[in-house]
C-alpha cells in the first residue's frame, strides 16, 4: 500500500495488545454479533431438513411417512425448537440491520430507517400468516 | 473540598516497561469539563509526562480518540458528567492500533489504507480551461455528502473486531471515503477503486458487525456505506453473469 | 541525527501548506518536495474554519467589489496590488477545489452557492454547510495523495530554520515519534505553519497554533509585519472560546445585549432589520463588532455568566430547518459544549481572538526577504488583511497564496544551487540545545507561565490598549521569558515527548508575545483591530505603513516602517450600515 509519510527511523518499541481468544465475551455487541453469525448454522441444519422433506416427499407416501414419524422423535423436536429461536434471532437482527444497506429517497428525502425496518417486519408477518393460511386451512 | 473523580489511565512507557499499566489521577469534578478538559488538567498539574494528542477540542480534528471504560469515544466531545464520581474513568488508547506511548496510537496503517482506496476525483476527460464549476444538483450533493463528513478520528477500527483479526483490513472510514468519491456525481473513478476494494482485505472484509456506525462521532454510518458498495458490486457481477452482452 | 534532503519543503500541512504542496508538485514534477507537519495535515487548523470562502463568481458581482470590501475591511493598511492580485485569482482557486471534489452547497440549479459574510457588499462566500474549513483541508489532503513526488514527514516538530549568508537551507527538526533530532536540507522552504493565537486565554484557536513558522522566521532574521493586528472575532462561546462562525448571522441571527436590544445600532453599524442587509449591523466588519461589545460592556448592558460577561446571539428566527440545512455545526457545538439548543435558545457569545492579521513580512509571492524562504496563510503577513481581516477571506487567501508560493518556491528550488555542508556546525549547535532543555531541571511548569501569557495578553493586548497597560505588558513578558529559562520538565523519554514541544512552543509565544506588544506600543493610532484609548483616532500622515519587527542581537524587538502601497483607492472612511 502506498504511503507517501517517512518512516520512523528506528524501529519503535510498539506495544501491540494481542487479540484475547475470547474477545467477542468482553463486549456486549460483539457477543450479539458473534450470537447473529452462529445462528446461522441452524438456518443452514433447516434448510437440509427441509430439502429432506421435499425428497421424501418426491418418492411417495411410504417415505414421506417414515420421515415424519423420524420428526415426531424428542431429539428432533428440541432441534426444531432451538432453529425456531434460532432463526428468529436471526431474522429479527438482520430486518434491523436492513436500514443500513437500503437507501431509500422518496420525494428528495431519505425514508427514515424506522420506516424501512417495520416494513421488513411487517412483510414477513404477511408472509407469515399467507403460510400459517394454507397449512392450517388443510 | 470540592468533588473529585478518579481517571485511571493507562501509561505505557516503552523506554521502562514492555507492556501497560495503569496509573490513577484524582481531576475536580468540574461540570464544564469535557474528559479532555479533564487530561489536560492531569498533563498541566499533575503529571507533564502522561501523554496524550489533542488539537482543536472542538470534535472535528479528530485527535483525541480513546477508549473509555472499553469504548471509544472522542474526549473531546464527551463531558465529564456523563460518569459519576463515584466510579474510576478507565481510559486506554484506541484498541487494535499499535501503542507508541501513553495514550498515543500509531495510525501510520490508515494513512497506507486511505492513498490505496485513491480518495481523490478521478475523471476521464481533461481538466477545461475556463473558471466554471462542474455543476452538482443539491439531490446529488446529498448522494456522498454524510460519507464526506469523515475526520479520520479512527474510532471506527478501533470498534471493528474485524480490523484487530485482520490487520490487513482496509476498515470502514477508508471504504467509506472510497464510497464517498464513487456516489460523487463527478466522478468516473469507481471501478478503479475496485481494484482494491473488492477484495478480502477490502469491503468482503466487512462482517457486517455494525459497531463502526455506533460509535462514529459524525454521523458518517461507515457500515452503511460498506453494504451499499457490497450491494452494488454484486449487482454489477449479477447484471454481467445475465447480460454478459453489456450490462452497462 | 540523520540528514534528510529535498528541493522544496513546506512547512506546515494545513491549507496553504497543502495547496503549496501541490502547486509545486505540477509545476515541477521533476523535484522532490516534502511537507513537515507537527501534526498528520487532516488535524491542521485549517479543519475548524466554518463560515466560507470568499470568491467572486456570480455574474451580479466584480472583482473590484470584493477589492473594494477588502481595502475597506483592512482600515486600507493592505497592499492594494496583493488585493487585486487576490480577488483575480480567488475564482481560479476555488473552482480548482471544486474540481478536485470540495462538497459546496449548491443551489438547485447545481452551480455553487453563496452566502454574506461580515463586510462584504455582495454575497461572495462559498460554503460548505458550517464546515467549509473541514471540507476544503480533507480534500486537498486527499487530492495530494495523488501527487507521488510530494513526501510527508508526518509529526515532525521544526525547531529551527538553518540560514547561511542570507539563504536558507532547510530546517532542523524533533521526529515526535522517537525524539530523534535531525535536519532536512533543501533548496527552499515554504512556512505555512499557521497562526498563534494560543498566545492569549480566549481563543478559537486549536492547541496547535502557537506561532511556530512566525517564531521560526523572526529568529531567522525575517521581519514580522503589522503583529499588532490581533482580530477579536465577536462570537465565540464564553468558556471554551468555539467559535460560532459569522455565518449564524448571515444566514439572519441577531446580536443582542441583556434587554434583548440590537445594540449594533448604537455604533454606528446602521439600522436593525429583521432580514440580514449586507455590510450592515450584524454583517459589519468583525473589528467594529467585537469594540461594540466592550462599549456595552462600558455600559453595562452585557450579561454575567461564570465565565464573564457576555451578549446573546439569536438564531430563532432562521428556524430549525435552515440551521439543520445551513448550519449544522453550530447546533451541534451549541448542545455538545453550551448545552444550548439554538433552535430554541440564546446563544451565550464573547469575542475571542480568532485571527493574526500579522505575520512574517512576504511580498506579494509569498517571498520573505530571506533568499529561499517563502511563506504563505495566517503565518504570512502578505498583506492583504491590513488592519482587520474580512471574514471567509481567509480560507480563500490559503489557496491562492499557497499556490503562489508553490509555484514559486519551486522554480527558485529548481535553479538554486545545493545547499553544501555550511549547515553541520549550526545543526549540531541546535541539536545540543534541544538536549539541554529535555534535561532542565528547573522549578516553573509550562502551564503556569502559559497561563501568565494569556493573562497579560488579554490585559495588555485585547481589543483596547493604552500605552501604560503595554508597557506593562512587556514587562511582564520579560519576566516571564526568564523564568522560562527555568523550566521543570516532568517527561524526560525520548518517545513522543509532548512536554518538549509544549516547552519550545511556550518559548515561540513568548517571542511573539513581546513582539505583538512592542508593535502595538510604537502604533500611536487607532486603526482597525488595533484601538488605543490614547490615541483613538486613525492617523495617516504617519501610520499609513506596516510595521516591521527585526530581532536584535540581543533578543528585543526593533520597529521600522513600510509605506503601503495605494493603487486605485485612497484611504476613506469605513462606512457600514449607511
Amino acid at each position: 500500500m502506498s504511503n507517501p509519510s517517512q518512516a520512523p527511523t528506528v524501529d519503535l518499541k510498539l506495544y501491540r495488545r494481542p487479540m484475547p481468544f475470547g474477545w467477542w465475551l468482553e463486549n456486549g455487541a460483539y457477543f450479539r454479533f458473534i450470537a447473529r453469525e452462529l445462528t446461522c448454522i441452524f438456518v443452514g441444519l433447516f434448510t437440509v431438513l427441509t430439502l429432506e422433506l421435499v425428497q421424501a416427499v418426491g418418492r411417495g407416501p411410504a417415505p414421506y411417512a417414515a420421515f415424519m414419524a423420524r420428526l415426531e422423535g424428542s431429539a428432533y423436536i428440541a432441534f426444531s425448537l432451538l432453529a425456531f429461536a434460532a432463526v428468529l434471532y436471526h431474522a429479527v437482527t438482520w430486518f434491523n440491520l436492513v436500514p443500513t444497506t437500503v437507501v431509500v429517497r422518496l420525494g428528495g428525502e431519505r425514508v427514515p430507517d424506522g420506516l424501512i425496518a417495520a416494513a421488513h417486519f411487517a412483510a414477513w408477518a404477511v408472509a407469515s400468516l399467507v403460510v400459517a393460511f394454507i397449512v392450517l386451512r388443510g | 473540598m470540592a468533588e473529585t473523580i478518579k481517571l485511571t489511565v493507562a501509561r505505557y512507557r516503552p523506554e521502562e516497561q514492555s507492556e501497560p499499566t495503569f496509573q490513577s489521577y484524582d481531576v475536580p469534578y468540574n461540570k464544564d469539563w469535557v474528559l479532555l478538559d479533564a487530561l489536560n488538567h492531569v498533563k498541566n498539574e499533575i503529571d507533564g509526562s502522561l501523554t496524550f494528542r489533542w488539537s482543536c477540542r472542538m470534535g472535528v480534528c479528530g485527535s483525541c480518540g480513546m477508549m473509555v471504560n472499553g469504548v471509544p469515544k472522542l474526549t473531546c466531545a464527551v463531558p465529564l458528567t456523563d460518569y459519576r464520581p463515584s466510579e474510576p474513568v478507565r481510559i486506554e488508547p484506541l484498541q487494535f492500533f499499535p501503542v507508541i506511548r501513553d495514550l498515543v496510537v500509531d495510525i501510520t496503517s490508515f494513512l497506507g489504507k486511505l492513498s490505496s482506496v485513491k480518495p481523490w476525483i478521478i475523471r476521464d476527460d481533461v481538466e477545461a480551461t475556463e473558471v466554471a464549476e462542474y455543476r452538482q444538483s443539491p439531490a446529488e450533493l446529498d448522494d456522498y455528502k454524510q460519507f464526506s463528513m469523515c475526520i479520520n478520528c479512527m474510532l471506527c477500527y478501533s470498534a471493528c473486531p474485524v480490523v484487530g483479526l485482520e490487520s490487513e483490513f482496509a476498515g470502514p472510514a477508508a471504504i467509506a471515503l472510497a464510497q464517498r468519491y464513487n456516489l460523487d456525481s463527478r466522478d468516473a473513478g469507481a471501478e478503479e477503486r475496485q481494484d482494491v476494494l473488492n477484495e478480502h482485505e477490502g469491503m468482503w472484509g466487512c462482517t457486517f458487525v455494525g459497531e463502526c456506525t455506533k460509535v462514529c462521532p459524525k454521523n458518517v454510518d461507515p457500515a452503511g456505506a460498506i453494504q451499499l458498495y457490497k450491494m452494488a458490486t454484486a449487482q454489477d457481477w449479477m447484471k454481467s453473469m445475465l447480460l454478459p452482452w453489456g450490462a452497462k | 541525527m540523520a540528514e534528510f534532503s529535498c528541493d522544496l519543503l513546506i512547512v506546515g500541512g494545513g491549507g496553504a501548506g497543502l495547496r503549496a504542496s501541490i502547486a509545486a508538485a505540477e509545476a515541477r514534477p521533476d523535484l522532490d518536495v516534502a511537507v513537515v507537519s507537527k501534526v498528520y495535515p487532516m488535524r491542521s487548523h485549517t479543519v475548524a474554519a466554518e463560515g466560507g470562502a470568499a470568491a467572486v463568481i456570480k455574474p451580479e458581482d466584480t472583482t473590484d467589489a470584493h477589492a473594494y470590501d477588502t481595502v475597506s475591511g483592512a482600515d486600507w493598511l493592505c497592499d492594494q496590488d496583493v488585493v487585486e492580485a487576490f480577488v483575480e485569482e480567488a475564482p481560479r482557486e476555488m473552482v480548482q477545489l471544486e474540481h478536485w471534489g470540495c462538497p459546496w452547497s449548491r443551489e438547485p440549479d447545481g452551480t455553487v452557492a453563496v452566502r454574506p459574510f461580515g463586510g462584504m457588499k455582495v454575497k461572495r462566500t462559498w460554503f460548505a454547510a458550517d464546515k467549509t474549513g473541514f471540507h476544503m483541508l480533507h480534500t486537498l489532503f486527499q487530492t495530494s495523495l495523488k501527487y507521488k513526488s510530494v513526501k510527508r514527514y508526518d509529526e515532525w516538530f521544526v525547531t529551527k530554520l538553518l540560514v547561511d549568508d542570507g539563504r536558507c537551507l532547510g530546517v532542523v527538526a524533533i521526529e515526535i515519534a522517537t525524539g530523534r533530532i535531525h535536519s532536512i536540507v533543501a533548496k527552499a522552504v515554504i512556512l505555512c505553519t499557521g497562526g498563534c493565537g494560543k498566545i492569549f486565554p480566549f481563543t478559537t484557536n486549536a492547541n496547535i497554533k502557537n506561532g511556530d513558522g512566525m517564531a521560526l522566521a523572526y529568529r531567522a532574521g525575517a521581519p514580522l509585519k503589522d503583529m499588532e493586528f490581533v482580530q477579536y472575532h465577536p462570537t465565540g462561546l464564553p468558556q471554551t472560546g468555539i467559535l460560532i462562525t459569522e455565518a449564524a448571522r448571515a444566514e439572519g441571527g441577531w446580536l443582542v445585549n441583556k434587554d434583548g436590544y440590537r445594540y449594533l445600532q448604537d455604533y454606528d453599524l446602521g439600522t436593525p432589520e429583521p432580514k440580514p442587509v449586507l455590510r450592515s449591523m450584524e454583517l459589519g466588519p468583525r473589528d467594529r463588532l467585537s469594540q461594540a461589545f466592550v462599549k456595552e460592556l462600558e455600559r453595562g448592558r452585557t450579561l454575567e455568566g461564570p465565565y464573564g460577561a457576555y451578549v446573546n446571539l439569536d438564531i430563532r428566527q432562521i428556524g430549525e430547518q435552515v440551521i439543520d440545512k445551513r448550519l449544522p455545526f453550530v447546533r451541534e457545538l451549541c448542545l455538545k459544549y453550551a448545552n444550548i439548543d439554538p433552535v430554541h435558545e440564546l446563544i451565550p457569545v464573547r469575542p475571542v481572538v480568532h485571527y493574526m492579521m500579522g505575520g512574517v513580512h512576504t511580498d506579494i509571492n509569498g517571498a520573505t526577504p530571506i533568499a529561499g524562504l517563502y511563506a504563505a496563510g495566517e503565518v504570512a503577513c502578505v498583506s492583504l488583511n491590513g488592519a482587520n481581516r474580512l471574514g471567509s477571506n481567509s480560507l480563500t487567501e490559503c489557496l491562492v497564496f499557497g499556490a503562489r508560493a508553490g509555484r514559486v518556491a519551486a522554480e527558485y528550488a529548481a535553479r538554486a544551487e545545493p545547499a553544501g555542508g555550511a549547515v553541520s556546525a549550526q545543526v549540531r549547535d541546535e541539536e545540543r540545545r534541544l538536549r539541554d532543555l529535555l534535561e532542565s531541571n528547573g522549578t516553573e511548569r509550562i502551564a503556569g507561565l502559559r497561563a501568565e501569557m494569556q493573562a497579560a495578553m488579554e490585559e495588555s493586548a485585547g481589543i483596547y490598549r493604552t500605552g501604560a497597560g503595554l508597557k506593562q505588558g512587556t514587562e511582564t513578558m520579560g519576566r516571564l521569558r526568564q523564568h522560562a529559562r527555568n523550566l521543570k520538565l516532568d517527561d524526560r523519554s525520548a518517545t513522543f515527548n509532548t512536554e518538549l514541544v509544549s516547552a519550545l512552543e511556550l518559548e515561540y509565544m513568548l517571542e511573539l508575545a513581546e513582539v505583538i506588544l512592542r508593535s502595538a506600543l510604537e502604533r500611536t493610532e487607532s486603526r482597525g483591530a488595533h484601538q488605543r484609548s490614547d490615541f483613538p483616532e486613525r492617523n495617516d500622515e504617519r501610520y499609513l505603513s506596516h510595521s516591521l519587527a527585526y530581532r536584535e542581537a540581543d533578543g528585543a524587538a526593533r520597529i521600522a516602517y513600510l509605506p503601503v502601497t495605494i493603487t486605485r483607492w485612497p484611504p476613506g472612511a469605513r462606512v457600514y450600515g449607511r
